[in-house]
């Protein structure tokens, strides 16, 4: 049932960001907000137990606020260093890549995919594989410091800064 | 007046990064290390490009328009999906280019080469 209602208003929310400025209504026409509200109900019937896992943890407000924090704080931060880097490496040509190991020890799915994607949008790092099992990262790296290749895997600290501990905080 | 400069410069912002990941496709030597110009440089300046967009869009809806709020609520969306989606197809073709045994060209350590290589290993015993 939950899940049905939070599928639900999801979808109703997004009929209506994209069909802004049809009437009079607010932004909508009455036509529009009704199609909206059935289209809605049909499909969060039919995808109620794809769009929602067991576990609800996701609709923790502070789960929320803390992710738009993290996304115009740190993360764009990280990509606004991650692009001069680049134009630093296009100009000089200075390169030392190699693929290395990470164990970021994060459990949920969703945590894996942002910690992920936010290594590919920051400095000098881009994801390559993941060992689904472990939840271990296999990173591309532009500029390998050799002295901290020791043993198996690479510490997270050199990786994703403190980006680890920001997504535990947000999806666990 | 100062509105459309503000406009202008986040424009110019974004197509100078856009033009750095064009030029580190060129430059780089090989698969990964072009994705890296080619995944942070195009996202970063598309985001300058569509806050563009959606600047000129609320400057149309602040006139009287509702062209203006179609405008910057859809480029909004864009945005969003510019922001998953590129990362994601970044990582999907370097593991297919390691997957169908593209090495990085120079590379100091490899440590997928060599799981992949004991895995290889291992079912051959396995098979034996």
């Amino acid at each position: 049932m939950i899940a049905f209602v939070i599928t639900t208003i999801i979808c109703f929310i997004i009929y209506l960001l994209l069909t802004t400025g049809s009437g009079t209504l607010g932004l909508w026409s009455i036509e529009e907000i009704l199609l909206g509200l059935i289209l809605s109900l049909i499909t969060g019937f039919v995808t109620r137990n794809i769009f929602v896992k067991k576990d609800l943890r996701m609709l923790n407000p502070v789960r929320w606020i803390i992710f738009v924090w993290y996304v115009i704080g740190p993360f764009f931060v990280g990509m606004a260093k991650a692009n001069f880097d680049v134009a630093y490496r296009v100009i000089t040509g200075k390169i030392n890549p190699g693929i290395v190991k990470i164990s970021p020890d994060l459990k949920t799915d969703l945590g894996i995919t942002l910690l992920a994607n936010s290594i590919t949008l920051t400095p000098g790092t881009l994801s390559v594989d993941i060992d689904e099992e472990k939840n271990d990262l296999y990173i591309h790296w532009i500029n390998v410091k050799e002295d901290v290749l020791k043993g198996d895997s690479v510490d997270c600290k050199y990786i994703c800064g403190n980006f680890d501990k920001w997504i535990r905080r947000i999806a666990e | 007046m100062w509105f459309e400069f503000l406009i202008y410069i986040l424009l110019a912002i974004g197509v100078f990064f856009n033009i750095l990941g064009g030029v580190g496709l060129l430059r780089f030597p090989d698969v990964y290390t072009r994705l890296h110009a080619g995944t942070k440089c195009t996202t970063f300046g598309s985001i300058f490009i569509t806050g563009s967009v959606i600047l000129l869009g609320l400057k149309m809806w602040y006139l009287g328009s509702t062209d203006g709020s179609v405008l910057a609520i859809h480029t909004a969306g864009a945005l969003v999906a510019i922001l998953l989606t590129n990362p994601t197809g970044a990582h999907a073709i370097a593991r297919a280019a390691h997957k169908s045994g593209v090495k990085p060209v120079g590379a100091v350590v490899d440590s997928l080469q060599d799981k992949s290589v004991k895995k290889t290993v291992k079912k051959k015993e396995e098979e034996k």
